[in-house]
């Protein structure tokens, strides 16, 4: 089970390797938009202060939106998602595996820049933190949540603006947590409650969502 | 599945599992439900319009309340029926659940969208804003999204096979998110204390105000189950064009 799942893993790595442009995109999407805002509502520190964590998460969800179309969408048209229907491991295995794998290429990477738009909005140092913690919490969350979305609309037309109509309206409690941990954190009121309601949804969907990506990408390659 | 389960008085609770047996059937009841939702609407806006008191707080505007609470009502428990007929279209692989949650979606959307219209309608001269981000409806919002994200999912698939139970998969992925979502929301506003009024207008209501919004709710019932009746008839006649039994049927053969 370790072995293919390792498998699973270093295979969607090595695609997204060959794919470079495909993750830079998703990256440069996530701080153009990011960057959009003090454009758009003025360049004021204080207000910029006050709504980064909500522009932040925003950009992180619409981020996670755009990849995921391509989570199994290759795999579908080349055939191999076949392979991983037929195979004698379990779906729900190889779906944690895929998504795991995903969350590595779309989600670290705005984990990892955090800190730096941060920087931008002129959050504290304090603050910072809270915020990426947040967002290395929940952008599982969004993977794992998306990927049923992204099984559900796999090979269907006009599937990209499907799946953010199916997907956003359950992206909610991630985003009000997330932000809301590092307004919470800045209110002085500490960010424990919301950043361990974060990681309780992250078990709770890790659990169950699997299940039903498998679920679901059994009714799409039928 | 292969003992059929016996209804007191020996009735096979699979027999109206068919579209063919269920279609009759539906043509049977539906003119009942409507007309029982139609007396129970006259009943019910009448007592609220002409017997019940006028509010001491609110005056007349008050009076939306019932068509508000009886649609609001209506709207979250539709969604719950929608995933129990998904769930069981799944476990049974029955089409006819199926087609039950495709005809209840836009009957719960509809009453989604008349309880956050008639919301704004009372909001503005009691509250003096259309809208506020208050818990209750923001998750109503969402609750919308939810059912348009049902509806343009099964539209976008072609096959009915498959988007009946894409459909359903998604019904149950929302049902278990709505809790979570309501309790998110409802945290993020008291966080936020975004609404400085309360939804509970009154503390203690009239006798005739509760009997009026109590008749309007079960209209609203009656008239959401006979519009599903009628539309899982439209979908049965639309999806078994062609079979032999629709050739068989009296208002086929006059």
């Amino acid at each position: 089970m370790g072995a293919l799942l390792r498998a699973v893993i270093r295979r969607d790595l090595l695609l997204a390797w060959r794919r470079r442009s495909d993750v830079a995109t998703v990256v440069l999407f996530f701080i153009i938009v990011v960057s959009l805002f003090p454009l758009g509502v003025g360049p004021e520190p204080d207000l910029l202060r006050k709504i980064a964590p909500g522009i932040i998460w925003v950009a992180a969800l619409l981020a996670c939106m755009l990849s995921l179309q391509h989570m199994f969408a290759s795999d579908h048209a080349d055939g191999a998602l076949d392979q991983m229907l037929l195979a004698a491991a379990p779906l729900g295995m190889i779906v944690a595996a895929r998504a795991f794998a995903h969350w590595l290429i779309s989600g670290l990477p705005l984990v990892i820049l955090s800190p730096i738009l941060a920087i931008q909005f002129d959050l504290s140092p304090e603050l910072s933190p809270v915020l990426t913690l947040s967002l290395l919490l929940g952008t599982p969350i969004l993977t794992l949540i998306g990927a049923i979305g992204a099984a559900l609309t796999l090979g269907l037309r006009g599937g990209g603006m499907l799946l953010a109509l199916l997907v956003l309206p359950l992206y909610i409690p991630v985003l009000i947590l997330g932000a809301g941990a590092v307004d919470a954190a800045s209110a002085g009121l500490g960010a424990d409650a919301h950043l361990l309601l974060l990681a309780a949804q992250l078990i709770l969907t890790g659990t169950f969502a699997p299940w039903a990506v498998s679920a679901a990408l059994r009714i799409s390659a039928e | 599945m292969n003992q059929p389960i016996l209804l007191a008085g020996g009735v096979n609770v699979f027999k109206y599992a068919a579209p063919q047996t269920f279609y009759p059937l539906a043509g049977k009841l539906m003119p009942w439900f409507f007309w029982t939702a139609a007396l129970l609407c006259a009943a019910g806006l009448y007592i609220g319009f002409f017997v019940a008191p006028t509010d001491h707080q609110q005056g007349e505007a008050y009076r939306i309340i019932f068509i508000h609470v009886p649609a609001a009502w209506m709207s979250m428990f539709i969604y719950v029926v929608m995933a129990f007929w998904a769930g069981v279209g799944l476990i049974f692989n029955t089409r006819l659940s199926h087609m039950m949650v495709s005809a209840l979606a836009p009957t719960g959307a509809m009453f989604t969208f008349v309880a956050l219209w008639t919301g704004a309608l009372w909001g503005k001269p009691t509250w003096g804003t259309w809208w506020v981000w208050d818990a209750r409806l923001t998750s109503e919002l969402i609750l919308l999204f939810l059912y348009f994200g049902f509806m343009a999912l099964q539209a976008g698939i072609d096959d009915t096979r498959r988007a009946d139970r894409a459909g359903a998969i998604l019904a149950l992925v929302g049902v278990v998110n709505i809790p979570i979502i309501y309790f998110s929301v409802k945290w993020w506003n008291t966080l936020h204390q975004g609404a400085s009024v309360s939804l509970t207008s009154a503390p203690t209501m009239a006798a005739t105000m509760l009997s009026g919004m109590l008749l309007m709710a079960l209209a609203a019932w009656m008239y959401s189950i006979a519009t599903a009746l009628h539309r899982v008839r439209s979908i049965i006649l639309e999806r078994e064009q062609g079979a032999e039994w629709l050739k068989h049927l009296p208002e086929a053969t006059k």
